[in-house]
């Protein structure tokens, strides 16, 4: 296993933002993590990371625990965080570099897997601008080249497209499909229904803290249904799930009124758990 | 040592990129301090045998380290609160020594070009002084008791208000009362009993006896380190705090 937690829990005073959360994920995979603010997605990868400490529980990244082996643990991991904490004054260069000295790599190696890297995520020629210069997306970017820079076997991404916009979200994912065909694990938090579908081999629903559901995202679907027929009442709306469309056909020809059918999808499983939206409005 | 020199070189391009705006903070104060109180107010004053501003010199080199060592906790602050790149030292797999270390010698660094600043303009001043080992030592000593400190503070504090409360209430009362612009001993003695537990006055004390080619004042020196060596201790336990 190369992310292993085991009753994890954490305490902000007396708000507990994470309530014994357990899971397991394998080599390779690309794990996502949905769920709403505040639900703990980002509290989990910060205990992880190490930027956090769990009130109590266990966690193991590629075998080493996260706190009595903390040096080897943060050595199997990149981490994209939420915000953007690159050295804003410094040059996109001296941003990777340091990171690989961090990291101990020598000097030579260093240069090759920026150069590399760089290439790999489409902004070679912004080697020496200064990351202030660059657009959102491109700190992004840089920020997942980072984390690469030593050639971790876990990276933990935390909702890496908030904020981008579609089309630079595509190219996001394009890469992290990418990154996850190399070999390599990924923690991937999100609350993009869209993101989770497209990307993840298994899904855990995060709500309060806990999660309360996990599988891969076909399953889950497949559990309340393949179609969902939205019915548009006096101000709210009501979706009824079908196993097939000519069900869900024969509802509407009984019932009548105004329906929208389309395939069921993530967001559904989430309502369905907990009668509430991952995207809060 | 890798991870030590890539923190200490972070802070070093940072302060590179800042260098022309950081050259004119560091001189402007003392610029203020020689004009105003060395060939203003203390043109035809002597203090010990010496002109005032031999005797300030001495004082702005022991304040001026002291706070540039202290500006690390700024520093700190805005990596932390502000640009989050704090962030990535926590995420490396580097130990809090390495963290502590890179930090103070950063900070340690800074109060010597800052020192270098205020030569410059004391020479230009025609101020001669003797800036031997005995001098540099002191200056350094000083710079890591303040640089300890900040790194310290930094990983307490809570937010970047706390930081500038911090220096309002210990740093802006210590450069004024700790021997910078007066001898500490012309003081009435309750004063000078609760001055001499200032780090500044030990620092000024024996940067000033260095200057003057006088002996060393080797009590201020091993006050320095101690106090120093716990801070730095200190700064290494707190790290931790500074997690979630």
């Amino acid at each position: 296993m190369m992310i292993r937690l085991e009753n994890l829990r954490k305490l902000y005073g007396k708000v507990e933002a994470l309530r014994g959360v357990s899971l397991q994920v394998g080599e390779g995979e690309l794990f996502s993590y949905l769920g709403p603010n505040g639900s703990g997605k980002t509290t989990t990868i910060r205990i992880l990371t190490g930027l956090a400490a769990a009130s109590s529980g266990d966690a193991w990244l590629h075998g080493f625990h996260i706190d009595k082996e903390s040096v080897q643990a943060k050595r199997q991991c990149g981490v994209v965080t939420q915000n953007i904490n690159l050295d804003n004054e410094l040059s996109v260069g001296e941003n990777l570099h340091l990171h690989g000295k961090l990291f101990q790599m020598p000097r030579k190696e260093r240069l090759g897997r920026i150069e590399e890297l760089l290439e790999y995520v489409e902004i070679a020629d912004r080697l020496n601008s200064a990351v202030k210069s660059l657009s959102g997306g491109m700190k992004r970017r840089v920020m997942i080249a980072r984390a690469l820079m030593h050639s971790p076997k876990i990276l933990f991404l935390d909702e890496p497209t908030a904020g981008l916009d579609p089309a630079i979200r595509r190219r996001i994912w394009s890469l992290v499909k990418s990154i996850q065909k190399n070999g390599t694990t990924i923690f991937l938090t999100t609350h993009y229904i869209e993101e989770a579908e497209f990307l993840a081999d298994r899904v855990a629903f995060l709500d309060k803290g806990i999660i309360v559901a996990l599988d891969t995202p076909q399953n889950l679907m497949e559990a309340i249904g393949a179609w969902a027929l939205d019915k548009v009442g006096d101000g709210d709306m009501q979706t009824v799930y079908f196993r097939n469309r000519e069900d869900a056909n024969d509802h509407i020809t009984a019932n009548g009124g105004s329906f929208s059918l389309r395939r069921v999808n993530l967001e559904d499983v989430f309502i369905s758990l907990t009668g509430k939206k991952v995207r809060q409005q | 040592m890798s991870a030590i020199l890539a923190i200490y070189q972070r802070e070093m391009l940072i302060l590179r990129k800042r260098f022309f705006r950081q050259l004119a903070s560091i001189a402007i104060s003392p610029l203020l301090y020689i004009v105003a109180f060395g060939f203003g107010m203390g043109r035809n004053l002597k203090v010990g045998g010496h002109s005032y501003m031999e005797f300030l010199i001495p004082g702005l080199v022991a304040m001026s380290s002291m706070t540039q060592a202290f500006a690390m906790s700024s520093e700190i602050n805005i990596a932390r609160f502000y640009w989050h790149v704090f962030e990535e030292f926590q995420a490396a797999p580097i130990g809090n020594l390495s963290y502590v270390s890179g930090e103070v010698l950063a900070g340690i660094t800074r109060a010597l070009f800052s020192v270098a600043v205020i030569l410059l303009i004391a020479a230009a001043s025609g101020v001669v002084l003797s800036y031997n080992f005995y001098f540099w030592l002191a200056v350094s000593l000083n710079a890591f008791v303040f640089s300890s400190l900040a790194v310290t503070l930094a990983m307490l504090v809570k937010s970047h208000s706390d930081q500038a409360l911090l220096s309002n209430f210990f740093i802006t009362p210590m450069a004024f009362l700790g021997g910078t612009f007066f001898p500490v001993n012309s003081m009435p003695p309750w004063v000078r009993y609760i001055l001499h537990f200032l780090p500044l006055t030990h620092a000024c004390k024996a940067i000033r006896a260095a200057a003057f080619a006088q002996p060393p004042l080797y009590s201020s020196y091993v006050l320095l380190a101690v106090l120093g060596a716990i801070l730095f201790v200190l700064a290494f336990n707190c790290v931790n705090r500074a997690r979630d």
